[in-house]
């Protein structure tokens, strides 16, 4: 009889993958309940509600990247008919909104982060909002908003981050436009570069890219029956809740987000967006309000992910082995500092990879410039230096005739090993198993079609931590509870992107409980009515909820038990919870509804509520490198099959793969679907996707000219999952969420070298950039 | 100005002006909620509609072209109380995230497959291309519609 109340324990010998113990429910590919909804359309996503007596609000923005507002007046706009209301930052209880660490509950040092909600005297980048009107109809808003009457003294501004940095450039903030350095370094570096027999230099530049969801940033907001400001909207942070409340100047508890499911987030719905103008339009007009951005309003005004310029210098012994490296990393931060610092730390001590490098230095810095501002998006900085590092590791196996594999199992880290941050490896890393599976995931080669095209391939791997920082103290809360029935009910505030996020939470409470996944009911994402879960991010929901889940269920379980125990006079501990059934040795067995009865009679709860705190730590000193960052990390490998044309440089992707090890695959259709969807993503990053700017304008603001990838565009991914048994999410699990999106660009360029002997170092991989590189432009 | 046309099997009549377009119409007047806007410029599929079993983007069409027209959203695919097997397909092999494209996905995909019933996958990705989706990388969404192709039946 399956009994998932003991996970085995890890595996002593590393190298050995764990035994699936007997799990009815988890690691089945089961289908999400989300998904039936879905495919009915009947998911109400943010603009899919509206509310009686309801008005439609829009947003003024600035038109220039840096400018001065010496006239906004107002007053012909608000008097226009069925103009419920014009605010400016005058208007604004508190004109200061937070947005260092989303959701955080303890304090964070030095990372605080502030803007304003609208725009005071000056602007700091095109698409800062200015204004807010709420209007009987959409038209009657956006007729105000462009009634408002703004006047602008244009000023100087900095465009890239080198631009900010020189001496005499104009500040983008008073402080100046250094907004975080970190620098890590151990060992000695120039004795490294000394005994190497190759020594490799490259300089890197990724873009500007936009999360591009399908689902622009919308919500409604309305005053409820106990004066509580309720917003429902897309979002991956309900925690926000605070953050409204800390600009309406009211208590935390008159505030309540519900989040509604999104439709795509991939980080950009980390931040705020709607929530605090709908809280400040339903607060001073008392009536519902919804707000829509449009894809241009979308794609204009919120944060990107950094482009990097990075120089990278590596050094190796002929067998391949690295000795040493050298990384510096400059980031473009846009006009405000969101989650710039926390991204630059991902990429600081991601910078080497996940390979021992016994010497290495990285200095990383981030700078304000009059761009649109940067924040989190999938990967968050452990994305952009995969591009430097696996570009540098092809070089390396190049110059020493290694092939693409055995020189990534010869620096793959292995329990035990250290980071240069001083991070040591606590859990197995399968990356010779994954990188030689991914690149046998390719199958045999594809022979060019015709002489001038050319076939090559090439392999990546990464490392992408998964949970927060330890020194934010994470924690994630849930409560399961039975109804008389027998049938189950969990409640946990958290936020389903798509990634099938609640749906896991079912699996696990299922398993734990004995009863049939149809039979249980979830609630999410409502700061109200749901114990609090912290943000859906950092490839953190299932293994904070999920063990939040799997803590309570379980806590349940033994809450159960007891009651049943005496009822079928057995030990507790002798009993199992199986088909909605409580079953003792021997064969004995209550119908789990009998036991519920008598709960209450027996004074004991027929549901729970518990905490999960994840391991803590203190923050450490970079420089000295002196310990753990991240909870853990989920390591992949990708490889690409590619076809160049030498007469265009256009680039097909032929055939790809992309392996992780995953800890446990808890849903494995789930996983294969985050590997296929991040690896699109990152193919998007790696061939097309790039928000062009012009001096702060964005040039890109509709979906004609920022293009993701079609159905048409990429190739079939084979997922590879892999279950080393080695996580600390539940049941062993490693979050899935951000790797896959790592890998690709660098393991795109690799083959294109491969193809044609052309490197390319800056991102996107253009038919252009590769027809440069072949020499057939000038 | 009113124009009448047929909505999932049912007249309606509705109160429009000029200026408007379909998806304005079905979502704004109509409460149509499971066509959905995701670009507003005819680029990601996410408004598509039937019109007389065609595709099209319903943010790109004005609302008097509607006049007469037979149109079908997703919620007219349903079989009585159960899902169309193509729903039912794209549930089974995953081939829904977060959802956003799935209404205008199903509707392209299945008049796609009424003209090309034996399409190779190939295909089946080429009549998909102005259907934008950005969570699933598209493999599970070809594996369904081709499962339900092929004729497995119980989404294949």
């Amino acid at each position: 009889m399956a009994d998932a109340s003991t996970v085995p324990a890890r595996p002593a010998d590393a190298s050995t993958l764990i035994v699936t113990p007997a799990l009815r429910v988890v690691g089945q590919p089961v289908s999400r309940h989300d998904a039936r909804d879905k495919v009915a359309a009947a998911t109400a996503y943010a603009a899919d509600w509206a509310m009686p007596s309801m008005l439609h609000a829009a947003v003024l923005r600035s038109p220039h990247p840096s400018a001065r507002i010496v006239k906004l007046d107002t007053e012909r706009a608000a008097a226009m008919p069925g103009v419920a209301v014009v605010l400016t930052a005058r208007d604004v209880p508190r004109n200061t909104l937070s947005t260092d660490v989303p959701g955080q509950t303890t304090t964070v040092g030095p990372l605080r982060a502030t803007l304003h909600v609208l725009a005071e005297e000056r602007v700091r980048h095109q698409g800062e909002p200015v204004a807010l009107v709420a209007a009987e109809t959409l038209e009657g808003a956006r007729a105000a908003a462009d009634a408002i009457e703004v006047e602008y003294e244009p000023g100087p501004g900095v465009f890239t981050p080198a631009e900010a940095l020189a001496p005499g450039a104009p500040r983008v903030h008073d402080a100046g436009n250094l907004l975080a350095h970190w620098h890590v370094a151990r060992g000695d570096v120039a004795a490294g570069f000394a005994g190497a027999a190759v020594v490799v230099d490259g300089e890197y530049e990724t873009q500007f890219v936009d999360a591009a969801y399908l689902e622009p940033e919308s919500g409604v907001a309305w005053i409820d029956g106990d004066g509580v400001i309720t917003i429902r909207l897309s979002t991956q942070v309900i925690e926000h809740f605070r953050d409204v409340a800390e600009v309406l100047d009211v208590p935390q508890n008159r505030v309540r987000v519900i989040g509604a499911y999104l439709g795509g987030g991939f980080g950009g719905k980390e931040d705020v967006t709607v929530e605090v103008y709908l809280g400040l339009l339903a607060l001073k007009t008392g009536r519902p309000v919804k707000m829509v951005w449009t894809r241009q309003e979308s794609l204009l005004s919120r944060a990107k992910r950094h482009p990097y310029r990075m120089r990278y210098r590596t050094g190796a012994l002929a067998t391949g082995e690295i000795v040493a490296q050298q990384v510096e990393l400059l980031a473009d931060a846009g006009a405000y500092a969101y989650l710039s610092a926390l991204v630059l730390l991902y990429s600081t001590v991601t910078a080497t990879g996940p390979y021992r490098v016994p010497a290495a230095e990285v200095d990383a810095r981030v700078a304000y410039t009059n761009n649109p501002p940067t924040s989190a998006m999938r990967g968050f900085g452990a994305m952009q230096t995969v591009f430097g590092y696996e570009s540098q590791m092809e070089r390396v196996a190049r110059a020493l005739g290694l092939d693409p594999v055995t020189v990534r199992e010869v620096n793959a880290l292995r329990r035990g090993d250290v980071l240069p941050v001083g991070q040591v490896m606590e859990t197995h890393v399968a990356l010779p198993e994954l990188a030689r599976r991914a690149w046998d995931g390719l199958g045999s080669p594809t022979s060019p079609r015709a002489p001038h095209i050319k076939v090559g391939r090439g392999l990546a791997c990464n490392l992408q931590p998964y949970g927060r920082i330890v020194w934010l103290h994470d924690w994630s809360s849930a409560w399961v509870g039975f109804e008389m029935d027998g049938s189950l009910v969990v409640r946990s505030g958290v936020p389903d992107v798509g990634g099938g996020q609640a749906s896991s939470l079912c699996q696990i409470a299922a398993e734990v409980l004995g009863v049939p996944l149809a039979s249980v009911s979830v609630h999410i994402a409502d700061s109200a009515l749901t114990p609090l879960a912290g943000t859906t991010t950092a490839s953190r929901q299932l293994y904070m909820s999920g063990n939040a889940v799997l803590k309570t269920a379980r806590e349940l379980r033994a809450q159960i038990l007891s009651v049943a125990a005496p009822m079928l006079g057995a030990d507790a501990g002798a009993l199992a919870l199986a088909d909605g059934a409580v079953h003792a040795p021997g064969g004995r067995a209550l119908p789990l509804p009998d036991v519920l009865r008598h709960c209450a009679r027996a004074g004991v709860p027929r549901s729970h509520l518990a905490v999960y705190h994840a391991p803590a730590g203190e923050p450490v000193d970079l420089a000295r490198g002196s310990g753990k960052v991240f909870p853990d990390y989920t390591f992949g490998a990708h490889a690409a099959e590619v076809e160049v044309d030498t007469e265009t440089g256009a680039v097909r992707v032929l055939k790809y793969a992309g392996a992780h090890d995953v800890g446990r695959a808890i849903n494995p259709q789930s996983v294969e679907g985050q590997i296929q969807g991040g690896a699109v993503q990152g193919l998007g990053y790696a061939l097309m996707e790039e928000v062009i700017l012009e001096n702060g304008i964005n040039l890109t603001t509709s979906f004609a000219s920022y293009l993701i990838p079609s159905a048409a565009d990429v190739p079939d991914v084979t997922p590879i999952v892999v279950e080393s048994g080695e996580g600390l999410g539940p049941f062993n699990a490693r979050g899935i969420g951000e790797p896959p999106i790592g890998p690709p660009a660098a393991a795109i360029a690799n083959a294109i070298e491969d193809a044609c002997g052309a490197r390319i170092t800056r991102l996107p991989l253009t038919p252009e950039r590769v027809a440069r590189a072949l020499g057939l432009l000038v | 100005m009113i124009v009448s046309f047929v909505l999932n099997g049912r007249a309606r009549e509705v109160d429009v002006l000029p200026s408007e377009t379909f998806l304005e119409v079905l979502r704004d007047r109509l409460g149509i909620f499971d066509v959905k806007e995701g670009c507003d410029e005819g680029v990601c599929g996410a408004c598509t509609v039937l019109f007389d079993g065609r595709p099209a983007s319903s943010c790109l069409v004005l609302a008097p072209a509607v006049r007469g027209r037979r149109i079908t959203t997703v919620r007219g695919l349903a079989r009585g109380a159960g899902l169309h097997p193509l729903q039912e397909a794209f549930v089974k092999h995953g081939a829904v995230q977060c959802g956003f494209c799935t209404p205008g996905m199903l509707l392209t995909a299945l008049a796609f497959l009424e003209r090309h019933p034996a399409a190779t996958r190939a295909e089946i990705r080429t009549a998909l291309e102005g259907n934008l989706c950005r969570c699933t990388g598209y493999a599970k969404i070809v594996d369904a519609v081709e499962a339900y192709a092929r004729g497995d039946t119980n989404g294949g």
